[in-house]
């Protein structure tokens, strides 16, 4: 168990090398000029200026140096001030939102996280339920219906099915509003009684006894929540089924049902526990699919979070914060895959003996 | 091939023959490639699948008939009829710059006035217009993406099984740091890196597609060569000292390649929607180029509006799902063929 947990984590710095190379070869297609933001907060219009910057961060240097300036950025000789290096958490400055990349995803990430601890939880808990439910009662009305909507499901971009959404419930039936709160209870939100534990606004206001924003907040997300989630449910029924199927005709399932077990037993207690290892992974997998999601749909609703701000500034051609949006992702996905990897190993002796 | 006894009786004959035709195609795929097909093809959901995929295909090579373009040399603007940025309901007729009428609308509508069939989107862009030459879009562009990842894909997967050992290990470090950022978000930091330097067109889309699409094609190659380089055949072959390449090109890889050539074809409905998602956002083309995800984009400014003017969304909308939706019903049928645990009797 622990040689495993070691090789995994030594895999770590490989990733985070890969994913900043990776990162880095994409900002090679900015000129010099560009990539200056990722060191100060203006370019200057003057062009003796210009040079000197460019002089000052060695943006014409060769690409090792680049690299490593990119890495842990330049001390000033006199005042001692730090500026640049993603080591050390400055992506440089994003020109449509003026303010440093950082403090942008500081702000935004939170609703993004509020948003997908809503759309993943209830997913993975029902969704591994009805696909129990669907591979005991095979060929049932659970496992049809299942089938057919996920057929169907794939078929619906994600942009097409919020758009729908929004047709539906908003603008017909005025029930569901985008965005992601109301105004008066904005407000509320930024006086001081209103005490920010979390910064997630969920459970922010619960804690705070405000049942009327927590209900507001989750009103503003319940179509976000659908439209990132529509996919998973249909995955994880799937995936829990056939690992399900697979398991209920081993011989040690047989062997439960022959001592005499009640079948609740057999199903809940000998057969899921071990038909659970594929979905753990799948687990990993819809965060990953998730973060990529929420630039679509936050899009849609107008959801303040990191998708939308990702997505605004790609759209206006704003490279350096869509950069530090990617290298953000890919530090949280190095993260939650290694947790994947580990669990794994914890729920399936076979990988961590192997 | 089955057993059939002579007889006098002219159908049996001709079934004889029958059987005999198939065989011949059975003989050129190989066995197993043989029952991936005939799976296919007696699939109710892949039939369905592959009448759409059909009923696209023509749609796409008869879009100058269906929707002449008012500039000929340059089919895939989109025309507007006007400027205003309010959309205009189904069936409002054009007022500037009349398309020609096409001869298939006068005995079906009655009259020679064109409309706006599916009426027009913010901007005065028609909808209808939109729709048909996008479908020349969706299938230049899952074509161009498709061909480009699986030959990518192949040859990378390929070297990395053939060779094994150490280049293995670095080429599959490789796939995973290009896994680790999800796919959309890749794709489209890369065309907003790319539109600056090489303008707006369908490449930056294309290419970004492209550099983060080749993974999975070639983990599948990969698997598949290595169980076949395991093979006695291979082994006969290295023993009398044939080349590598020529072991790798002429004995493995058509022997592997089957399965994940189907995938691929199946693939253009997912990169159809993956260019649709990126030019949603407002990555990539021009605005007004006749695409999908262009034409739908449009909405996004209107959804406190949209029980007036669904047309812009439902339209657009339900022609890339049902695109979408023919390759994978034929998908569905096909994972089920390949996959004999999943089929619905076990």
């Amino acid at each position: 168990m622990l040689t495993y947990i070691i090789r995994r984590l030594l895999l770590v710095p490989l990733l985070l090398f890969g994913v900043t190379v990776l990162i880095f070869a994409m900002l090679q297609f900015l000129t010099p000029v560009e990539r200056s933001a990722l060191y100060v907060r203006d370019i200057p219009k003057n062009e003796n200026a210009i040079a000197g910057i460019i002089k000052q961060y060695g943006l014409d240097r060769p690409l090792y140096e680049q690299y490593w300036r990119w890495l842990v950025g330049r001390v000033d000789g006199i005042t001692g001030e730090r500026k640049g290096g993603i080591m050390f958490g400055d992506f440089g400055y994003s020109r449509t939102a003026s303010q440093p990349v950082v403090d942008l995803i500081r702000n935004r990430f939170p609703n993004t996280l509020d948003l997908t601890i809503w759309a993943v939880a209830p997913v993975i808990l029902v969704g591994i339920w009805l696909g129990v439910q669907a591979a005991v009662h095979q060929n049932g009305f659970i496992d049809q219906a299942a089938r057919m909507f996920s057929i169907v499901g794939t078929s619906f971009p994600t942009f097409v099915f919020g758009l729908l959404m929004l047709m539906l419930f908003y603008a017909n039936l005025q029930w569901f509003p985008p965005g992601r709160i109301s105004d008066w209870a904005n407000q509320v939100v930024f006086t001081d009684d209103f005490r920010h534990y979390t910064n997630l606004l969920t459970f922010d206001s619960l804690l705070n006894g405000r049942l009327d924003i927590f209900w507001d907040a989750l009103r503003h997300m319940l179509m976000p929540i659908l439209t990132l989630s529509y996919l998973s449910w249909a995955t994880f029924l799937r995936v829990t089924r056939s690992s399900m199927l697979e398991t209920l005709r081993m011989e040690y399932v047989t062997t439960a049902r022959a001592k005499g077990l009640p079948e609740r037993d057999v199903i809940f207690k000998h057969a899921q526990p071990n038909a659970m290892i594929p979905v753990v992974t799948l687990a990993g997998f819809s965060v990953v699919s998730l973060l990529g999601g929420v630039v679509i749909t936050e899009t849609v609703f107008n959801y303040p979070g990191i998708g939308q701000a990702a997505a605004n500034a790609a759209a206006q051609l704003d490279v350096i914060t869509v950069l530090g949006f990617a290298l953000f992702n890919g530090f949280i996905l190095i993260v939650s895959n290694l947790v994947v990897d580990v669990l794994y190993a914890v729920v399936d002796p076979r990988v961590r003996l192997s | 091939m089955t057993e059939t006894t002579p007889s006098g009786d002219n159908t049996l004959l001709r079934e004889t023959a029958a059987i005999r035709e198939i065989g011949r195609l059975e003989r050129f795929l190989g066995p197993e490639n043989y029952r991936i097909m005939v799976g296919l093809l007696k699939t109710p959901a892949s039939i369905i699948g592959f009448v759409l995929i059909g009923v696209f295909i023509i749609i796409a090579l008869a879009a100058p008939v269906i929707a002449p373009p008012v500039t000929p040399n340059d089919p895939y603007k989109i025309p507007r009829d006007g400027f205003s940025s309010e959309p205009q309901p189904m069936g409002s007729p054009w007022t500037r710059k009349t398309p020609p009428v096409p001869f298939w609308y006068e005995p079906i509508m009655g009259t020679d006035q064109w409309v706006h069939i599916l009426g027009t989107s913010q901007g005065q862009y028609d909808v209808f217009y939109g729709i048909i030459w996008g479908t020349r879009t969706a299938f230049r562009t899952g074509l161009i993406v498709t061909i480009a990842t699986f030959l990518i894909g192949i040859i990378i997967g390929s070297v990395s099984a053939y060779y094994g050992g150490i280049v293995d290990n670095i080429i599959m470090r490789v796939v995973d740091i290009f896994l680790t950022l999800p796919f959309i978000l890749a794709a489209l930091i890369l065309a907003a890196v790319l539109t600056p330097r090489i303008g707006k067109s369908l490449f930056p889309a294309i290419i970004a597609l492209v550099t983060f699409g080749w993974m999975g094609y070639a983990r599948i190659i990969r698997g598949d060569i290595l169980s076949i380089k395991e093979r006695d055949y291979i082994m006969a072959a290295r023993v009398i000292g044939v080349k590598d390449s020529r072991i790798l090109f002429r004995h493995i890889i058509p022997n592997a390649i089957f399965p994940t050539l189907v995938l691929a074809s199946l693939a253009i409905g997912d990169v159809v929607l993956s260019f649709a998602a990126l030019s949603f956002l407002g990555i990539g083309t021009e605005v007004g180029y006749a695409d999908w995800g262009q034409v739908l984009s449009f909405a996004r400014n209107w959804i406190t509006s949209l029980n007036t003017y669904w047309y812009i969304v439902v339209w657009p909308g339900l022609t890339l799902v049902l695109y979408v939706m023919g390759f994978n019903l034929v998908g569905d049928a096909l994972r089920d063929v390949l996959d004999p645990r999943m089929r619905g009797k076990s």
